[in-house]
């Protein structure tokens, strides 16, 4: 079981759906939504959450700064 | 405690990673995945871990990275194309208390501000120079740049570069590497996480060195530019590391610990 549990949180409207915060991350939690933002981008969100464990490796990586990592350890 | 509810994990005291207090609360105007964005993320989480916000100065060019001051809360000068190694010299010989940095593209730098790089580099003013190559010209359409590969199609050569007609890569930062003016010289990139930490170091050991005033320092970061290049942020990433690592080998092409002779008034 997980001694670490991670969130991430994406600023939806500042998000442009360049998906590099899918491919960095190593526990396939990040995907596109579905639905655009007010700027018609598929913004990225947390798919999985259960699997996500806070490495904000989608937080380095993102160009337009709008991910926001949290994580917990046991 | 897999059960966890995601309510319970956002707080401020688990925070790991946020935006730096110094990047203004704005969206950018490049294109997505451009790895511009990134590379600011860094010189903003630089000076605000180094706490000189109030002292850094940054020379912002002409290309796509000419509204940095926009997204970057100190002070900037822009100038005009490849000028701004020159207009750096200015600002860190009037103000040598003040950090000055430079942020050019491979257009700026390696074309029309060759002789200027060139010159500052070799006097060794105490700046940072922060050079992205993405291996065309962005802004204005993507065309050959002088550091485009060998064979890469761009909007002016369709049918990609011919040496023949073009010449060979600019390889900048080796040619820089040669002068004893500058005391770390570095290649960087930042497509994956790993790479923008390895860059973050790279980056600030550059202002550290200009605190330090050890000369020029000069980071290279090989850059993308997927709508340039006609290829998703992904899939730019990818031929980035394909092809313009064979020709710019990422790592520290120079690393000297020497204090430069002071300027005399």
């Amino acid at each position: 079981m997980a001694k670490v549990r991670g969130a991430v949180v994406v600023e939806k409207e500042g998000c442009k759906g360049c998906s590099l915060c899918v491919e960095a991350c190593p526990q396939e939690v990040l995907a596109l939504h579905k639905e655009v933002n007010s700027r018609g981008y598929h913004y990225s969100y947390m798919k999985n959450p259960e699997a996500c464990i806070g490495c904000s490796n989608c937080g380095a990586v993102c160009p337009d700064t709008c991910i926001t990592v949290y994580r917990v350890k046991f | 405690m897999k059960n966890m509810d995601i309510k319970d994990i956002i707080k401020p005291e688990n925070l790991v990673y946020d935006k730096s207090e110094l990047q203004i609360d704005t969206i950018m105007h490049y294109c997505p995945g451009c790895s511009h964005g990134v590379v600011h993320k860094l010189i903003a989480e630089i000076i605000e871990e180094l706490g000189i916000q109030e002292d850094t100065i940054g020379v912002s060019p002409v290309g796509c990275a000419v509204f940095a001051y926009n997204y970057i809360d100190i002070d900037w000068q822009q100038a005009a194309h490849g000028r701004a190694p020159a207009v750096a010299t200015g600002i860190a010989r009037t103000n040598p208390d003040k950090i000055v940095f430079t942020y050019q593209g491979d257009g700026d730098l390696a074309s029309i501000g060759a002789g200027e790089i060139l010159h500052a580099c070799n006097r060794g003013e105490n700046i940072v120079v922060i050079f992205i190559n993405n291996a065309i010209y962005g802004m204005t359409g993507g065309q050959m740049a002088p550091t485009t590969l060998i064979g890469q199609p761009t909007s002016t050569s369709p049918l990609g570069r011919d040496v023949a007609l073009n010449g060979y890569p600019m390889k900048m930062t080796e040619i820089i590497a040669t002068l004893p003016g500058t005391c770390y010289v570095t290649r960087q990139s930042v497509h994956t996480a790993a790479t923008v930490r390895k860059c973050k170091k790279a980056i600030k050991k550059a202002f550290q060195n200009v605190m330090a005033k050890k000369g020029t320092s000069f980071v290279e970061v090989v850059s993308t530019c997927n709508s340039g290049w006609k290829m998703t942020p992904v899939g730019a990433n990818t031929w980035m590391e394909e092809n313009m690592f064979a020709e710019y080998v990422p790592g520290d092409l120079k690393d000297n610990d020497i204090q430069k002779p002071a300027i005399g008034n």
